[in-house]
């Protein structure tokens, strides 16, 4: 039988919430496994960024991975995207999908229970510190990793993912927000982890759940899923925050991902306290039950995801995989144009505007028997511009790698004056060509193109 | 010292789908008595003191604790302390932490750290009071839970096995504990499958057998439920011995028991007492030096084998074993 656990209305008072919030913070930072990721959250982003800002092969698979030894703010971007896809998922792992578990494992629920005397309370108490300890843990991947970039390349202007100019206060702001934006989805995969740990009690998978929720959004992420499908995912603000780089802000992906993820945080925390209120504590070998998890759990998660993709298909306009063809050739020849810029800045020629260079793209995926839509990596453009004070055009082609995100990595297939080298020689000497290979991102909510 | 009731329950019932944990059990422990509880494993203790804490509630009867009637879960009053199954330690924090929180928790931190000092002094755990828990024994452990629970200073306190694990040394510390404790006008409710703990602790004994009482009241009065005896006699003369036991009315001499000091070392005997002593008058007068006489089995522990059932079924384990 369940004995279900309600609020005294008689009898001692409970402990007060701030009581046991000092207790569960004292109890979870006395784990040398919390103490080891704080001090690897505030040290570790610093040594990588500091490290990699200095080598001549840079991590270009990673968005703002090229820039960083061009500015100190993007090494902070590699951390976040880096975290985004890993670090975040297995830092609330950790914290929040243990827990709760924690009591089970050492056998002292009943200790807990006779000495706060609320177990609303002791929910609370549990999530605000586990909380705060994942506030901690990202102040420090924030702060690590800025400070690491800044100390070993300096405080210089940031380029966008459309390849506009940030200048440093902006680019600080903006790279605060962007971590700002990554809370959302990581307070999502917090709520799951205290969803496992409440709903598995002892059992390792509570533990795991974050991590293994991680893994298959990440999957899913990978498939060319209609737009709705993939905005609907509670991981997608993971990504979205890379539109905060692109002038103007592709703010509808962002909005759309924080709502989200907030609506998973708030679901996932409510089911894990309903779930709290009606365990058993007097059952000391609690793993929890594969129908319950089912039903009170996964089934709400599942309906919510059906609801979100509803929703957002039915309010926004987007449609597909998002990723059209004058959506891509209005990215990149705005990227283009940009970077060009940037480009006879280096070269020490007369500057030009982007109003001047008046760039085009003409974007072709495989061969004539494929639809011009959609991620892959076989997407051919043709970059054109016009030569300031003369009538010649310029061409460039690029190879594009797409990928479902709307995120794409523009290869310079030549010229090799523009684009076909990844160096361009300066009056200084040789530096890295901006044209030669560029990441962009389409907003995969924008309904209309510009050509 | 006062007598008032510090538990009163009437007809406690208490189930877990189909299994009956409690069925109509009544209870009584006054203030300043330490009550006992036994019984076999299964038998209900952990869930009547599960109720005594607040952890449950019962299906039906009634339950009253220090004067208040106890009617939904975690609504125990204010003076309740105590575990059940071990006492609750977080081995990342040292004694002092455990305790501190404790005592914020219960909000009996207003005297700072003296409280906390006092409890680990008087469990004699102030040399260890900085170390972690994780590195703690058993009895070592069983010492803080009880100062944990001292610290909230109990006008009822439930302990789990108190005993487990203590060196003599610890046990003497907890036994001097409950016993000062109890002479405060605290009432304790333990539960030990130890007897010896139970005859120095307990004015007051409840047996539980498949979640019913089978025995409630003083333990001179559970020591005459144990019905005739074993005894063994260590002699100059064992088969003398053997020859005069048998005829000796209305003593039996039970076959195949030995103490272990090689067959026919010793008789082992089952009769009333005052064929024991004449036993003892025929062995004199023929000349047979009676080195050793008592039970094989201690009276409170022959009681409960015999109340709770158990005995029957080691009496037969035995008798196979012999075969």
């Amino acid at each position: 039988m369940t004995a279900t656990i309600t609020e005294p209305r008689a009898g001692a008072r409970p402990a007060p919430v701030m009581h046991g919030y000092r207790f569960e913070l004292v109890k979870l930072l006395s784990q040398w496994r919390i103490r080891l990721l704080l001090l690897a959250c505030w040290i570790a982003p610093a040594a990588f960024v500091a490290a990699v800002s200095l080598q001549t092969s840079l991590p270009a698979d990673t968005v703002f991975g090229r820039w960083m030894n061009a500015t100190g703010w993007a090494g902070s971007l590699v951390v976040l995207d880096f975290s985004c896809t890993w670090a975040l998922p297995l830092l609330t792992s950790l914290v929040a999908g243990d827990v709760f578990a924690i009591e089970d494992r050492l056998g002292t629920w009943r200790h807990l229970m006779v000495a706060v005397r609320s177990p609303r309370r002791i929910f609370v108490a549990k999530t605000l510190a586990s909380l705060t300890v994942i506030l901690l843990l990202v102040a420090g991947l924030t702060a690590s990793g800025i400070a690491g970039g800044l100390a070993a390349v300096g405080n210089h202007p940031l380029i966008g993912m459309d390849g506009h100019s940030l200048a440093p206060a902006d680019a600080a702001g903006t790279v605060l927000l962007a971590w700002a934006c990554a809370l959302a989805p990581t307070l999502t995969f917090a709520a799951v982890g205290l969803l496992g740990s409440v709903l598995l009690g002892r059992s390792p998978m509570g533990l795991l759940l974050p991590a293994l929720l991680a893994f298959v959004l990440q999957l899913a992420q990978l498939l060319p899923l209609p737009v709705a499908v993939q905005l609907a995912l509670p991981s997608h603000a993971f990504l979205a925050w890379r539109g905060l780089f692109t002038s103007p802000a592709q703010t509808g992906p962002i909005l759309i991902g924080l709502a989200v993820s907030l609506v998973w945080a708030i679901l996932a925390t409510v089911l894990a306290y309903r779930l709290f209120l009606r365990r058993d504590f007097t059952n000391l070998a609690y793993d929890g039950s594969g129908r319950r998890i089912l039903v009170a759990a996964v089934l709400p998660l599942v309906a919510v995801v059906a609801l979100s993709v509803g929703v957002i298909a039915g309010a926004t306009p987007a449609t597909g995989s998002g990723i059209e063809q004058s959506k891509l050739q209005n990215s990149l020849a705005t990227a283009f144009a940009h970077l060009y810029r940037l480009q006879t800045q280096e070269l020490n020629r007369p500057d030009v505007t982007e109003a001047q260079l008046q760039a085009t793209a003409s974007c072709d995926k495989g061969d004539s028997r494929v639809l011009d839509e959609g991620p892959g990596n076989d997407w051919r453009c043709v970059v054109s511009w016009h030569l300031p004070g003369t009538t010649a055009v310029g061409n460039a082609i690029y190879q594009l790698d797409v990928t479902a995100d709307g995120r794409y990595v523009a290869d310079g297939d030549g010229p090799k004056e523009v684009n076909g080298y990844f160096q361009v020689r300066t009056p200084i000497g040789d530096a890295p060509n901006p044209l030669w290979q560029f990441d962009g991102n389409v907003d995969l909510l924008a309904s209309t193109s510009k050509e | 010292m006062d007598t008032s009731p510090a538990v009163r329950g009437r007809g406690i019932t208490k189930s877990f789908g189909d299994v009956v944990a409690l069925n109509g059990i009544d209870l009584d422990v006054g203030s300043g008595q330490v009550h006992g509880l036994v019984g076999p494993n299964g038998a209900g203790k952990t869930t009547l003191l599960g109720l005594l804490l607040g952890l449950a509630v019962a299906d039906s009867g009634s339950l009253e604790i220090l004067g208040t009637t106890v009617g939904r879960t975690l609504a125990v009053p204010e003076g309740v302390a105590g575990f059940v199954d071990g006492p609750g330690l977080y081995p990342s924090l040292t004694a002092r932490q455990n305790l501190t929180a404790l005592a914020s928790l219960r909000r009996y931190d207003a005297g700072g750290t003296g409280n906390v000092d006092d409890a680990l002094e008087q469990v004699g755990l102030t040399d260890v009071a900085d170390d972690r828990v994780r590195g703690f024994s058993l009895g070592m452990r069983q010492r803080l839970g009880l100062a944990a629970a001292l610290l909230t200073k109990p006008r009822l306190l439930v302990l789990d096995e108190p005993s487990n694990g203590l060196d003599p040394a610890g046990k003497h510390h907890v036994h001097r504990v409950i016993t000062e404790l109890a002479a405060g006008g605290t009432a304790v409710v333990l539960s030990s499958h130890r007897m010896d703990d139970l005859a120095a602790l307990c004015s007051e004994v409840t047996i539980l057998a498949t979640g019913r009482i089978v025995f409630s009241g003083p333990l001179s009065k559970l020591a005459a439920e144990s019905g005739e005896l074993d005894y063994r006699l260590v002699t100059s003369d064992p088969a003398t011995a053997h020859r005069l036991a048998s005829e000796t009315p209305d003593l039996r001499v039970v076959p195949g028991r030995d103490s272990g000091q090689g067959p026919g070392a010793d008789v082992v005997v089952r009769g009333p007492v005052p064929a024991l002593d004449e036993l003892v008058v025929r062995l004199v007068q023929a000349g047979v030096a009676l080195r050793e006489l008592g039970p094989v089995v201690p009276p409170l522990e022959a009681a409960f084998l015999a109340l709770t059932g158990t005995g029957t079924v080691l009496a037969q384990t035995d008798q196979e074993d012999q075969r």
